[in-house]
């Protein structure tokens, strides 16, 4: 990646050490052919923590989140003004590869989504057509265990992952996503498919993963936000539904005394 | 595997913190009752000064507290754990303040005889700290059974202090030079004897913690 300096990484937010920045995004907008869906979208993430995306239904937290890995390009009519810098360079800079881009920053979606090969296949798939070198054995291996997977599977890695139950489908997707060594995990949505104890399950491995890995994630389940992220960022759809930041804060201060009244009408279910 | 272990060791973690808090106080009462022996007032003026590590303390927890509840959605006995620290910690706080004030007393005194040999004081104060040591280990044990007993306990106590309060009386009237020094130590035992009603609160709260009712400890016959 090229590394044009952040301009904001000296001014870097009071919560946290400008070198702890992972993500600086600057005054973002993002338009889907004329409906603009976010607006000056001003925020740092920082690295090596979980910062949760929480806000109702269309308020842009998920076309925030794609952005961090220029998803969203992949949408027709989509454009985006503003900048995204990862580790002091501007992803959407001329000369990112956004494939690179993508490899240091894994997704992790809703719906588990396997694809229909083996456990194994599934987790080397990434790594084998990135040309990886190394002993793939052990890359797998290496990937379940951080995905909190391979006791339950190291004996049918030759299985369809589609045979796995929800809850172990959406932690084989974690570990694809690990599988290719990224520096960030996004993840949309990643439990709303899943039972509580899946859940729980998926959120202790969120708060083991963290010590390696900045983890962004997105949902609508509040209480969720509340229990697995460090940070919270709350957004809402202002006039003529755009999305807009609202309030960024420390998890544990946002949800017993946030700044914004419109954040406390949200968490305590107040709204409209 | 504990799908929540992050969560529930925040909770033991919450429940060490006010263990050493109790330590805290323990060490309050201990030491202000040596003060008061000893007439050492350098130590009294440390239990006096130290006293702000323990409010200190008591508002870490309750911060910790307000953020486990709202971030983490405790239930059933988790949530009654976290609710009995919240009181616990209070009223461990407020036996401190008591102890605090055996302390100052014990300054005041310190550069004058002592009235008597410090018998029954002590005593009360022992079993003040002993009743305290055990409730938090009914609490640890979660035994709702041991918790009714020792705030049964409380009945000794207050017995010891009638004991004390008639025995300085006679000394006052006989000399009523011995007045203000009997006085500050009828304020000694009165500090113990609220200290063991705080043990009593806390003895409630395990039982609540345990059995879920909320019951007040019977008050002795008259």
């Amino acid at each position: 990646m090229v590394s044009s300096p952040s301009p904001s990484a000296a001014a870097a937010s009071a919560l946290f050490p400008a070198a702890e920045v992972a993500f600086d995004i600057r005054a973002l907008s993002l338009w889907y052919g004329s409906f603009q869906a976010l607006r000056d979208i001003t925020l740092q993430i920082p690295a090596r923590q979980v910062t949760a995306l929480i806000g109702p239904s269309g308020c842009g937290k998920s076309s925030l989140l794609r952005c961090l890995n220029r998803l969203n390009e992949l949408v027709p009519d989509v454009r985006i003004r503003g900048e995204v810098y990862f580790e002091g360079a501007n992803i959407y800079a001329p000369d990112t590869d956004p494939v690179e881009v993508r490899r240091r920053i894994g997704m992790v979606f809703q719906k588990p989504n396997p694809f229909p090969k083996s456990i194994y296949d599934n987790v080397a798939w990434g790594p084998r057509i990135n040309g990886y070198r190394g002993n793939l054995d052990e890359l797998v291996e290496r990937s379940l265990r951080r995905a909190a997977l391979w006791d339950e599977v190291k004996d049918k890695l030759r299985q369809s992952g589609l045979a796995l139950s929800g809850g172990q489908q959406q932690r084989l997707c974690i570990a694809r996503a690990l599988a290719l060594e990224p520096d960030v995990i996004l993840m949309d949505e990643p439990c709303s498919a899943l039972d509580p104890i899946a859940t729980y399950r998926i959120e202790g491995l969120i708060s083991e993963l963290k010590s390696q890995y900045t983890i962004v994630i997105v949902t609508h389940n509040m209480q969720q936000a509340s229990r697995v992220s460090d940070y919270t960022a709350f957004m809402l759809a202002g006039e003529e539904r755009v999305g807009e930041l609202i309030e960024f804060a420390p998890t544990s201060q946002f949800f017993t005394k946030p700044r914004d009244k419109r954040s406390e009408d949200y968490i305590t279910g107040r709204f409209g | 595997m504990d799908p929540r272990a992050t969560y529930h060791e925040a909770l033991r973690a919450l429940q060490d913190q006010m263990l050493a808090l109790a330590r805290l106080v323990e060490q309050a009462i201990d030491r202000a009752i040596a003060a008061l022996k000893a007439r050492d007032a350098e130590l009294a003026r440390q239990v006096v000064a130290e006293d702000v590590l323990i409010d200190r303390r008591r508002y870490e927890i309750e911060e910790r507290v307000v953020t486990l509840i709202a971030t983490q959605q405790p239930t059933a006995g988790d949530l009654r754990t976290i609710l009995a620290i919240l009181h616990i910690t209070i009223e461990l706080e407020r036996m401190g303040d008591y102890a605090e004030g055996i302390a100052k007393i014990a300054e005041q005194l310190a550069d004058q005889p002592l009235l008597k040999p410090l018998i029954d004081i002590p005593r009360m104060a022992e079993q003040v700290r002993s009743m305290l040591r055990r409730s938090l280990e009914a609490f640890l044990a979660r035994d709702a059974g041991a918790a009714r007993a020792i705030a049964r306990e409380d009945d000794q106590i207050d017995a010891l202090k009638e004991q004390v309060y008639r025995e300085l009386l006679t000394y006052m009237i006989e000399d009523p030079s011995t007045i203000t020094r009997a006085t500050y130590l009828i304020w000694v035992t009165h500090n113990l004897e609220r200290m063991a009603d705080r043990v009593t609160n806390i003895c409630e709260r395990i039982v609540f913690l345990v059995t879920g009712r909320l019951e007040e400890t019977p008050a002795p016959a008259p």
